[in-house]
């Protein structure tokens, strides 16, 4: 079962805001997924490769040939806010 | 640990942008100065559903970069997700590498090598507010022309010893880097960018204090002395008795002071996972072969052909080696004038970096051929050192041709038994109390006389040859 501390911060560092009523629930889900997960420790894994990607891994690199780009209208259509041809963005504090 | 003496140990993180056509993991064409925000797509603006793709080239210069360094190159290299929240970074997370890097281990120079890495560049954040940095300011705007860039992390063992030798070994680096053409090294654009590790230990042992991560600074001479400002900073608080800090710092060169940028904890909390989007790269025979013919003549092996063929002293070899620029100028130099003797060049040359400072000879007033020029007219004595280095101070203050030079102000060297023979004469004469000194076999004050001899020539006679005219004259053996 994961402690409440250890629910905080991992809600801190995915800037989830939770409410003091959702600790209980949370961590309980948190939990329950996790246990899940934990059912393959249960097997017996000793010699086998670890699956890095289930699709076809050869030849998985881009040849350096540029592509266009956007135009920056449409790159910054989605923006909340713009100036000086960039997006505009709170500053970040204290990280 | 009051009281002990206390030395640093450094380590080194360098962040070198590739110079590939074009970003990491999409096909945006990679420029500098461009209008902000033309260089984007999905991929590089973290669009929901894209898909990255690694660029072969990047890799390629990623493994020239592993054989120059003597790494070990990984058969099978994966890419990770490094997640935090920043304005800079699109998606959440950096795409990076964790546990298999394209790089392990290898040495450069002295120093040990961790390991090299392959990851993304963050975007530019310009601040809006009044304040040049990230505090203070209400505002900032996101340029993403630089997001997406590759870049290769080196990281140095923690075995540098002083900032002096930081300084060095980073110099060493970028010659190698610049050498092997895979990153315009260029720290004022931002395509070498060094944090340092620094802690403090009792000398002689190999505790490892508290350490803390000086971050992106931007020239060689900032980061001298970023790092020693802070050893000074660690010393006067362990010295007090008190106990260092683990955190990020930033110098600033202009106050020299040293602030904190983040301490929480959990800012270095990055969940590495494996990147789902990609797959590992898998480097083949041909990779490796293609990076291994793609490597030119490297630090060291041009630093032994100086010493072998070209009979310099290891001191001008390891000098111009280590300074692809300033190596390139001396070989300039001796192809002005083949006929030059290679150390008497490679002393001027050094002599005229002395004067230059941080600016490259090549970029100074003074050009190769003249630069030969006058190292020609020393060793044919037209002109002694003295005199050749008046015409390099004007060389450098305003260029122009030592001939002429010589010729407008008579710098040329007063020489030969005929000229020089009776201004030594006059000069013993003047002096008798010291000239009968001298006739006894007592030679202290032979500086007395080729003083005055040199008063008399306005520093033009050479100091050998007034001794070999005073023992002749005195029939001295
Ligand atoms: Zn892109």
């Amino acid at each position: 079962m994961i402690d409440r501390d250890e629910l905080l911060h991992v809600a801190r560092l995915a800037r989830l805001a939770l409410h003091e009523d959702e600790l209980e629930t949370t961590a309980a889900e948190l939990s329950s997924i996790l246990g899940h997960v934990a059912a393959i420790d249960q097997l017996d894994l000793d010699g086998v490769e670890p699956t890095a990607h289930i699709g076809d891994v050869s030849d998985s690199l881009r040849a350096d040939q540029p592509r266009p780009s956007l135009a920056r209208e449409v790159a910054l259509a989605p923006a909340p806010a713009v100036r000086d041809d960039g997006f505009l963005v709170p500053s970040p504090q204290g990280e | 640990m009051a009281g002990a003496e206390l030395e640093p140990v450094i380590g080194l993180e360098i962040h070198v942008q590739l110079r590939t056509a074009t970003k990491m993991f999409c096909g945006c064409a990679l420029g500098f100065g461009e209008p902000p925000n033309t260089r984007t797509c999905p991929v590089c603006l973290g669009l929901p559903g894209a898909l990255p793709v690694a660029n072969a080239e990047a890799i390629h210069y990623g493994l020239m970069i592993g054989m120059a360094l003597e790494s070990e190159l990984a058969p099978i290299s994966t890419f990770h997700r490094k997640n935090y929240f920043y304005p800079d970074l699109p998606k959440g997370y950096q795409i990076s590498q964790f546990d298999l890097p394209l790089c392990s281990g290898g040495k450069l120079g002295e120093v040990n090598i961790h390991r090299v890495h392959i990851e993304e560049d963050a975007a530019k954040l310009n601040h809006a507010g009044a304040s040049g940095r990230i505090e203070g300011a209400d505002s900032s705007i996101v340029d993403f022309n630089r997001g997406g860039t590759p870049l290769a992390e080196i990281v140095t063992e923690p075995e540098l010893g002083s900032a002096e030798q930081a300084g060095e070994w980073l110099r060493l680096l970028r010659t190698t880097l610049r050498t092997l053409g895979v990153s315009d090294v260029n720290m004022e654009e931002g395509s070498l960018r060094c944090d340092a590790n620094i802690s403090l230990r009792p000398v002689g042992t190999d505790q490892l204090g508290t350490k803390t991560e000086l971050k992106n600074m931007n020239s060689f001479r900032f980061i001298e002395r970023g790092i020693r400002a802070e050893v000074d900073r660690q010393r006067a608080i362990i010295e007090a008795g008190e106990t260092v800090t683990q955190e990020t710092l930033h110098f600033d060169p202009k106050s020299e002071s040293i602030t904190s940028l983040r301490s929480k904890e959990e800012a270095h909390d990055y969940r590495y996972f494996p990147e789902p989007d990609l797959p590992p790269v898998m480097i083949t025979g041909e990779m490796l072969a293609r990076a291994s013919a793609a490597l030119p003549e490297l630090p060291a092996a041009r630093e032994l052909r100086y010493i072998e063929a070209l009979s310099l002293s290891p001191e001008s070899a390891r000098l111009f080696a280590w300074r692809a620029e300033l190596a390139d100028y001396f070989d300039a130099v001796c192809a002005a004038d083949k006929s030059l003797d290679r150390q008497l060049a490679a002393n001027w040359v050094t002599e005229l970096q002395g004067r230059l400072g941080e600016e490259e000879a090549e970029d100074s007033k003074v050009t190769a051929a003249a630069l030969a020029q006058l190292a020609a007219m020393v060793a044919s004595s037209q002109i002694n050192q003295g005199g050749a280095k008046q015409v390099l101070d004007q060389l450098v203050a305003a260029g122009g041709d030592p001939a002429a030079i010589v010729a407008d102000q008579g710098l040329e060297a007063v020489g030969g038994a005929d000229e020089l023979a009776p201004i030594v004469a006059a000069a013993l004469e003047a002096n008798p109390e010291l000239t009968e000194r001298l006739r006894g076999g007592d030679m202290k004050p032979i500086g007395v006389i080729i003083g005055e001899v040199m008063k008399q020539t306005r520093g033009r006679a050479d100091g050998k040859e007034v001794t070999a005219l005073v023992r002749e004259q005195l029939g001295l053996s």
